[in-house]
């Protein structure tokens, strides 16, 4: 067993860290390091510098601009990206949308899409839950009834994120009431332009839009707009869902937010001494590092299993619960390293940083709190870690 | 990078998965650890015949060279069959001890005749006072003439009755607990002065309280003095070992209660039909792969000459194995419901052994300060 790199791979890690280093905009990085709100312009910039390197596409095929890169790249470039505070990038077309019309789409598709979702020229939305649809996502009942050539859509989606900046939205939509709820279900491309459809703001715990409610009323779209064949919808859904996970972990993510702990709380008094002298606090801080290197492991188990050809069973699953739970409770010691500075609520700060503003408190700590509780999510979306632990206990333990 | 297991070493698991199946069943196991010395004098041939007892050492010293890895694959193996026979003792701690601290003569006599199944062999470190911590050594050792006399008392030393030879660590120089003046001596198992109260633990394993009084010393192993980095090293060793054994010991808890689980019906319906069992179930085998991850993670890192690295890898998978008392061992016996409490089933047996580990080389606490300590 060997956790090192072979030398070709660190090279390439070399011109990894290097290429962050350089072409890596400073200002983005240092709000993505304080957990400032970040903006449709930042996340555009970073993904056409991206593109321009040909890096903007991991996990797609060489041929339409992917990297060809092996597992064991993908990861590096993942681990760096981390380390280097990177912006994530926005899922939605570059990771889910453009690899299910690589496998479901037309080759009109293929040719009207692709070329948009790469460059970050059209921004995409996902449109799967509904108000009454969540965990039980097939239950779903946003119809489209086929008039000619077209279908008519209505009902609603939820929790759509950045659906505020969205130009499309790929959607699951009922085409047919059969005998099994997961039957019947298309996936269909709809222009949020399109009359009748309209995007509610949802306003989260921490104070913040990232989230809204689409509504659909009579919205015509064109047949060719659908994906697959009318039905194939549960299909993709579940295809598009196993990319969702494969950087699920986010074991980089956490590592550089250990490190940001671990400054914070060097910085923190108690007692006359740094917050990370205090034994209580550090064995705290001590669980949760234990743990993700536990987790890191475990993706690397994953991946070295990947690279030697096998399938990746419901090993994402885990890695899901495992990773948001490390996040979480990252994001709860975080809060608890201020203190009293957890309490003073500054959107603007929140938003833009202090700017010229004396800081209240640490210039760290308003972010913390609204980060806290925003973390709630990560164990609820993508299918909550009670639905994986449902996944893993039918797939792995035969339950 | 590379975490699968070589040729050699799946043939190394299939071999102890056959024996294990064929020879080592629960019932026998149980037989075994109740009468006489606690285990079996023909299965450690047996074990010397399938060369497990030269896995960890060098070739020129007639063992595999197969090091930590191959010690990871045993130890998962005899945590997975609760195996009685000596090996951590005998092996992985004072076998080690000689690789790490013998002279070459040492080690061309002592080795081969471990590995062949005629030396079998104990360390003696802990006392009293002592807890975990591998330096606080107050039994003392006196030079007269060329010889060392050892005196005082070490505690809970495993697999010391049946013991052909004892390592035994003794302070030469310094204060109580001070790395420095710790040295290692070896001792007959006849020799005049040492007396031991020999008894059975908790998990079906035995040990010896021993008291040294006067007792000449066979041999001195390594640096007078220096001896404490080698103790060090070899405990680390048999820490990530213990982690391995921990893994095994958890897969068959989880395999036998997910197995429980489909069959045992309440309700008119198995108990796995039941999501809250469900789920913990998963939480064990989450639980169990996370550990796995660690344990494998301590073998690479076992030699790592970054102390922090070295020392955080090894510690926090007994951390996590610490942890495995609550996540796996009490879910297990829970999920059995009353069955799981119940000395005939062999579920209980594994909890026992799972939850005693935590006690093993340093409890969560002890690991938490070392983890905190080598950051």
């Amino acid at each position: 067993m060997d956790l090192n790199y072979s030398p070709e791979e660190q090279a390439f890690q070399l011109e990894v860290r290097e290429f962050l280093r350089t072409e890596y905009p400073k200002d983005i990085q240092e709000k993505v390091a304080k957990g400032i709100a970040l903006k449709k312009e930042d996340y555009l910039r970073w993904q056409k510098i991206l593109y321009k390197k040909g890096w903007v596409a991991p996990g797609w095929p060489k041929q339409y601009g992917g990297t060809g890169w092996t597992p064991v790249q993908k990861y590096i470039f993942e681990e760096e990206c981390g380390a280097a505070n990177c912006l994530r990038l926005v899922a939605f077309g570059l990771v889910m949308l453009g690899p299910v019309l690589l496998e479901f789409g037309s080759e009109k598709h293929k040719q009207q899409y692709l070329p948009d979702i790469l460059q970050s020229n059209v921004w995409w939305a996902q449109g799967y839950s509904e108000p009454n649809s969540g965990s039980d996502l097939a239950s779903l009942q946003t119809k489209a009834i086929k008039q000619g050539d077209h279908y008519i859509v209505n009902g609603s989606k939820t929790w759509t994120t950045h659906g505020h900046y969205a130009d499309k939205i790929f959607v699951l939509v009922r085409t047919s009431q059969e005998d099994r709820k997961q039957k019947g279900i298309s996936f269909l491309l709809i222009d949020m332009d399109d009359p009748g459809v309209t995007v509610d703001p949802i306003i989260t715990v921490d104070g913040m839009h990232v989230v809204n409610q689409v509504f659909f009323v009579d919205v015509k779209v064109p047949v060719e707009n659908l994906v697959g064949k009318e039905g194939d919808g549960w299909t993709i859904a579940k295809y598009l869902l196993q990319h969702e996970r494969t950087n699920i972990a986010q074991v980089p993510r956490s590592k550089a937010q250990i490190k940001r702990l671990k400054e914070l709380a060097t910085a923190q008094q108690s007692y006359g001494k740094p917050l990370l002298e205090d034994e209580r606090f550090r064995s705290k801080i001590a669980e949760i590092e234990v743990e993700l290197m536990a987790l890191e492991m475990t993706s690397r188990r994953v991946l070295s299993k990947l690279s030697s050809g096998a399938p990746p069973g419901a090993s994402s699953s885990l890695l899901k619960v495992k990773g948001t739970e490390v996040q979480q409770s990252i994001t709860a010691l975080l809060m608890e390293a201020v203190g009293y500075y957890g309490f003073p609520y500054v959107k603007e700060a929140m938003l833009e940083g202090w700017q010229d503003e004396e800081p209240i408190g640490p210039e760290e700590a308003a972010v913390l709190a609204p980060h806290y509780f925003d973390w709630r999510k990560t164990s609820i979306y993508g299918g909550s870690n009670e639905i994986q632990k449902n996944i893993m206990a039918k797939a792995v333990l035969g339950l | 990078m590379n975490l699968e297991f070589t040729e050699e070493m799946i043939m190394l698991q299939d071999g102890l998965n056959k024996f294990l199946q064929k020879e080592y069943d629960f019932e026998t196991r149980q037989k075994l650890s109740r009468q006489g010395i606690g285990y079996s004098e023909d299965n450690w041939q047996k074990f010397a015949d399938m060369g497990l007892l030269g896995i960890p050492f060098e070739e020129e010293n007639g063992g595999f060279g197969f090091g930590q890895t191959g010690l990871i694959v045993v130890m998962e193996a005899i945590g997975k069959g609760l195996v009685l026979e000596p090996y951590l003792a005998s092996v992985v701690l004072a076998g080690q001890l000689i690789q790490q601290a013998g002279s070459e003569e040492q080690k061309q006599t002592l080795l081969p005749a471990l590995i062949a199944g005629e030396l079998k062999l104990a360390f003696a470190y802990a006392e009293r006072q002592s807890r975990y911590n591998l330096a606080d050594v107050a039994c003392s050792a006196e030079k007269k003439g060329d010889k060392y006399i050892i005196t005082g008392h070490k505690s809970v030393v495993f697999s010391a009755e049946t013991a052909d030879k004892i390592i035994v660590s003794a302070r030469t120089n310094g204060d109580t607990i001070s790395e420095q003046g710790v040295s290692l001596f070896i001792i007959d198992k006849g020799a005049q002065g040492l007396s031991g109260r020999h008894y059975e633990t908790v998990d079906g394993l035995r040990a010896s309280d021993l008291t040294l009084d006067g007792v000449c010393a066979e041999a001195v192993l390594g640096e007078i003095d220096d001896a404490f980095d080698d103790i060090q090293t070899v405990i680390d060793s048999a820490t990530a070992a213990i982690c391995a054994e921990g893994v095994g010991v958890m897969q068959q808890l989880r395999e036998k209660t997910v197995e429980y689980l489909k069959t045992r019906k309440q309700f008119g319906q198995p108990l796995g039909n039941f999501q809250v069992l469900q789920h913990r179930a998963v939480d064990m085998f989450m639980a169990e792969e996370q550990m796995r991850s660690l344990a494998y993670l301590a073998a690479i890192n076992v030699n790592n000459e970054n102390d922090s690295e070295r020392v955080k890898s090894i510690s926090a998978a007994k951390i996590y194995l610490g942890n495995a008392r609550s996540t796996v061992a009490e879910q297990a016996a829970q999920l059995h419901g009353g069955i799981g409490v119940t000395d005939e089933l062999d579920v209980a047996h594994y909890v026992k052994r799972l939850t005693m580990l935590n006690a093993l080389f340093g409890d969560r606490d002890y690991q938490m300060q070392r983890f905190c300590q080598a950051d």
